[in-house]
């Protein structure tokens, strides 16, 4: 796929911080890609540079194939920014606030209700938006961001704060526009909600793309032991794995989790309890999550510093 | 830049201050006092005079007037000429003033406003331009000072009509040098105020500190537009028109430094003193 956006070599400082420091990335067109990291780890920054709001100071950004700098006003109008806090306007009622946006972006008004119905704030949207919930900020945001039917969609930390509802509405938002061949960055901390949308994960730390990969890929890379779930009738018979020599490691939580030398060596292992006489109940994979993956790859580049 | 987009930002402003009483009933109180309020007592004191000393210094301050000026004012009795004179030369001036101060507390928020709300994050994101986003505040700063005057001088003209008129003939305001003046020469003292207001505001941190430097900045113009349309008033109509121009042109400057100054890194919040 080709790229959506890309970074070469981005610097930029505020004063002596440089919060996006020789940044190389690319985002392929149509996927969704999650950028990963702590606050002040230039994610933020990162999504402010591709729409052209703050310039670089050195290095080139493509979006959409146009330069931000120099073609913002282009990149800006094919794309949209969901920010961590929604941006509307208080004193303004919902119905204004989305017709404002419309008029900036050309959009026709005749997608203005079905926007606001698709994320259930259509109830809302004669009353001033002052007087609105977090969740029901958020649901307006979105709403807003989808009037003029971006190709390039940041989501920036876009369900913090926000109750299960709003955020499962933020994830199937993520989901449907990739399914269309838009392309997603989401920048979160929130690892749980990032878990099985990411086509591409990045893990930025101080204004840098640390590592950058696909969650699985990321896992064969980061997670060298396989986990495996392991339950039987009678537990006792488990135990003998803690001292299997294929097993590097056993944790009771529920049912049995262990970590074995290599995943070629589960038929041998199941095999073995079954011979001694143990009754099987469940053997699954126990694939890394993301926050699993998020802290093993910090403690990766700690090492490595 | 896109008229449709300009005039976006500045429709969305002024709904805004529509629905902010906060703002708009101590403005419309403060165009109340200047328009309605004192005009009708000074004008009724003088009007309704029995007394001879008020009457005789009247008398002394119209001797003290300039040639042009005592040529100009009507009317039989001192009271009648002291009447028209208030009328037209000492209180019609403040339709200078209530512009200038209205569009000034307006444009002073403008920019730092939406900052200090974070919905300058959207702005910087939007297809807007920098000029679109400038002009459109620079439209909704003017507007409120405007439509204030306008009422408040419908109303001022038809109250000294109705209590100097019968004095001295007539209906007689506003008079043709007023004309110029408002129409001519007023506009441009307030976008010269309003592009260095709107500059700050784009600068500052700070409402507070805006509200600040605005008050330093629209003082002087506020004095200068006073004492600029006192003097016109004596003057023939071709002088006001010859200010007129200089004042667009040292306005235009104006609009397009100040233009210049907005910058999205501003409006996300970055930079700024105060």
């Amino acid at each position: 796929m080709p790229a959506a956006i890309k970074f070469s070599n981005v610097t930029r400082r505020f004063g002596a911080v440089r919060a996006v420091d020789d940044l190389s990335l690319e985002v392929p067109a149509g996927s969704i890609t999650v950028l990963l990291g702590p606050n002040g780890a230039g994610k933020t920054t990162t999504v402010r540079l591709t729409t052209g709001a703050l310039d670089s100071d050195s290095g080139s950004i493509e979006v959409l194939g146009l330069d931000p700098r120099t073609d913002g006003d282009e990149v800006r109008a094919r794309s949209a920014v969901v920010p961590p806090k929604p941006a509307l306007y208080d004193r303004l009622s919902g119905w204004e606030n989305l017709i404002f946006t419309a008029d900036i972006f050309g959009a026709d008004h005749s997608g203005i209700r079905p926007a606001a119905e698709r994320f259930g704030i259509d109830h809302a949207l004669d009353l001033d938006v002052g007087g609105y919930s977090t969740g029901m900020r958020t649901r307006l945001a979105l709403a807003r961001a989808m009037l003029h039917d971006p190709e390039v969609l940041l989501l920036d930390e876009p369900t913090a704060g926000l109750d299960p509802e709003s955020a499962r509405a933020v994830l199937n938002l993520i989901r449907e526009l990739a399914g269309r061949g838009r392309t997603i960055v989401l920048c979160t901390h929130l690892l749980h909600e990032a878990e099985g949308v990411a086509d591409k994960v990045v893990l930025m730390a101080s204004g840098q793309a640390r590592i950058v990969g696909s969650q699985e890929d990321l896992a064969d890379q980061f997670v060298t032991n396989p986990a495996v779930i392991i339950d039987a009738e009678d537990r006792s018979m488990l135990r003998q794995l803690e001292k299997h020599p294929d097993v590097v490691s056993a944790e009771w939580n529920g049912a049995l989790h262990v970590r074995l030398t290599h995943l070629d060596r589960l038929p041998d292992v199941v095999a073995e309890l079954v011979g001694s006489g143990a009754r099987i109940t469940r053997v699954q994979p126990d694939n890394p999550t993301l926050e699993t993956l998020y802290f093993e790859m910090q403690r990766s580049l700690r090492e490595t510093a | 830049m896109r008229l449709d987009r300009m005039l976006t930002v500045a429709r969305i402003d002024l709904r805004r201050l529509f629905k902010s009483k906060d703002y708009w009933i101590p403005m419309g109180f403060l165009a109340a006092v200047f328009f309605v309020a004192l005009p009708f007592l000074l004008l009724t004191i003088v009007t309704s005079t029995t007394s001879s000393d008020l009457v005789n210094k009247i008398g002394e301050v119209l001797q003290s007037l300039p040639g042009p000026v005592q040529e100009n004012v009507v009317g039989e009795t001192p009271a009648a000429r002291g009447a028209y004179m208030l009328a037209v030369y000492l209180l019609a001036p403040v339709a200078i003033v209530v512009p200038l101060t209205i569009s000034s507390a307006v444009g002073a928020h403008a920019i730092v406003g939406e900052r200090e709300r974070g919905t300058g994050e959207f702005l910087a994101h939007s297809p807007l331009t920098e000029r679109e986003i400038f002009f459109g505040k620079m439209l909704a700063s003017v507007v409120p000072g405007f439509a204030a005057t306008a009422i408040g001088f419908g109303i001022y003209s038809l109250l000294v009509n109705l209590k100097v008129g019968p004095l001295v003939g007539g209906w007689f305001f506003p008079t043709p040098g007023w004309w110029v003046l408002i129409i001519w020469v007023v506009p441009p003292f307030i976008a010269m105020a309003l592009s260095v207001i709107l500059w700050v505001s784009s600068k500052v941190r700070s409402t507070a500190a805006a509200q600040q430097a605005a008050t330093l900045v629209s003082l002087p113009v506020i004095f200068a537009a006073y004492g600029v349309s006192s003097g016109l008033l004596i003057n023939p109509v071709l002088a006001a028109l010859a200010v007129g121009i200089g004042a667009w042109a040292l306005a235009a400057v104006g609009l397009i430094t100040g233009s210049r100054s907005l910058h999205r890194e501003r409006l996300l919040g970055f930079g700024g003193d105060g």
